[in-house]
């Protein structure tokens, strides 16, 4: 299932929490959203009292106590009673790691994520891309920075946005309640495809994590074969790294594992044989202006070697 | 004038076009029955699988790739990939494994269940 999947449906993800930093968002949001209400009934009975009303309403609406009253006091006190309730329920949320949490570093780049898990002395243990992996019911720590342009993580069912600035590490905590799959979007206009920059959280029980971990952090080890040479041989390696490989290119998203990648070009395909080979074959037509070449000269044959080779990297 | 041969050449396309159908009513393909299988259920699958990330597809909105060439019209074409005949069990072998019926092909095998493959063909025959 690609992230585009994952965020239709109803209710929208963003008014259904599923972590202990995403609910009190949602919260904040429908207590101003309540708020709004009520401030706007007052506004449209004041108005009509003020069109329809007897003579005597209509003085005093019209008098000084009440402008003082209804347009000054009464705002600042509202606001800032929401200002500081809001900031004490989400205060938690941009503290910095403290020892022993999990860290994910999360760069936002033209136009997907570079996803890099750190050891606990904040070192990267191992690149991968496009979709984060977290044990659940224990809050991770995403450092956030960008690669090139403002970008903006938003994974509505377990975190509020957070913007991705260039030379700057912003915090975001999450944490999912139960194992599952999570979509999120870029929520900062970035040019292009912006629209077309997704990410999958996955959230796996504690056993599924660890092994996960270990898989991943280890290289691919290819079999000789067709795909592999057909790899080589276009070049693959200037942009993409295949850890174990004599690829080891930077610009495009780490492939070591791309086979277990739950979705391709970001979050927006499903990932088999068929949409790798769609991808390689002609990114340009599923996400106009990426970075990546389209490859109309490989042949059907390598084509489909290309595909069974890259969806053997689990 | 301009507007009159506008109309006329359309109304000529409509009664062609009419022509041509009532012909293929008429003659008839061949039946491509698929019992049990549900086009409506092919569709979704179609788009879960994004198939359209190599075919145009009428009823998938998105995406629309160039590498297959579009369906639409699949269900009046003779030929599947211009290879084989265009029958039921061949074009749901096709979705399953196309390089064991076209060994040139850039098509991969698509990671379909044989029911599903049977919902994809019915929809594709609903492709006029
Ligand atoms: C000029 C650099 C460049 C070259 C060369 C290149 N790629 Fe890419 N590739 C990228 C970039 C950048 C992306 C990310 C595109 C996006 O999603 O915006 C990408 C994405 C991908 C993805 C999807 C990864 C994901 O997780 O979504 C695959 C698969 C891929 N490339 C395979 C290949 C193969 C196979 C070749 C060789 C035939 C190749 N690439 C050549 C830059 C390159
Ligand atoms: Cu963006």
């Amino acid at each position: 299932m690609s992230a585009l999947d994952a965020l239709r449906g109803w209710p929208p993800p963003v008014l259904d929490p599923a972590g202990p930093f995403a609910g009190p968002v949602t919260t904040v949001a429908w207590v101003l959203f309540a708020m709004g209400a009520v401030v706007l009934a007052i506004v449209l009975v004041a108005t009509a009292a003020a069109l329809f009303g007897p003579r005597r309403w209509r003085a005093r609406l019209g008098g000084e106590r009440l402008v003082w009253l209804g347009g000054f006091a009464f705002p600042v006190v509202v606001l800032t009673g929401l200002l500081i309730y809001g900031l004490t329920l989400t205060r938690d949320l941009s503290a910095p790691p403290a020892p022993g949490e999990v860290r994910v570093r999360v760069t936002g780049e033209m136009w997907w994520w570079r996803v890099g898990y750190l050891d606990a002395r904040g070192g990267e243990a191992f690149q991968d891309a496009n979709q984060i992996h977290i044990p659940p019911r224990a809050p991770v720590v995403l450092e956030l920075e960008a690669a090139d342009v403002i970008h903006s993580l938003w994974i509505p069912r377990l975190a509020g946005k957070l913007d991705m600035i260039p030379g700057r590490r912003n915090i975001l905590r999450l944490q999912a309640d139960r194992p599952g799959v999570y979509a999120a979007q870029c929520a900062e206009f970035c040019g292009g495809p912006h629209a077309l920059m997704g990410l999958v959280v996955v959230a796996h029980e504690p056993r599924a994590y660890a092994a996960w971990q270990a898989r991943q952090g280890r290289p691919a080890t290819p079999l000789p074969s067709r795909g592999a040479e057909v790899f080589a041989a276009a070049g693959c390696g200037a942009c993409h790294t295949v850890r174990g490989t004599a690829a080891n290119g930077l610009a495009g998203p780490d492939l070591t594992h791309i086979g277990s990648r739950r979705t391709l070009g970001a979050g927006i395909l499903p990932n088999h044989q068929g949409t790798l080979a769609a991808w390689v074959a002609d990114s340009q037509a599923l996400k106009p202006g990426n970075r990546m070449p389209a490859y109309p000269v490989l042949s059907g044959r390598d084509l489909r070697a290309l595909a069974a080779y890259l969806e053997a990297l689990k | 004038m301009r507007r009159w041969d506008g109309l006329c050449a359309g109304a000529s396309a409509v009664i062609l076009a009419a022509g041509l159908l009532a012909a293929c009513a008429d003659k008839g393909l061949p039946p491509r029955q698929l019992a049990g299988a549900d086009p409506e259920r092919g569709r979704e699958i179609a788009r879960r699988a994004a198939c359209g990330a190599c075919h145009d597809i009428p009823g998938v909105d998105w995406p629309k790739g160039r590498t297959g060439g579009s369906l639409a019209g699949f269900a009046s074409r003779p030929l599947i990939a211009g290879r084989v005949p265009n029958q039921p069990q061949t074009l749901v072998r096709w979705l399953r494994d196309p390089s064991a019926i076209a060994p040139e092909t850039g098509m991969p095998a698509v990671p379909l269940t044989t029911a599903e493959a049977r919902d994809v063909a019915a929809f594709l025959y609903t492709l006029q």
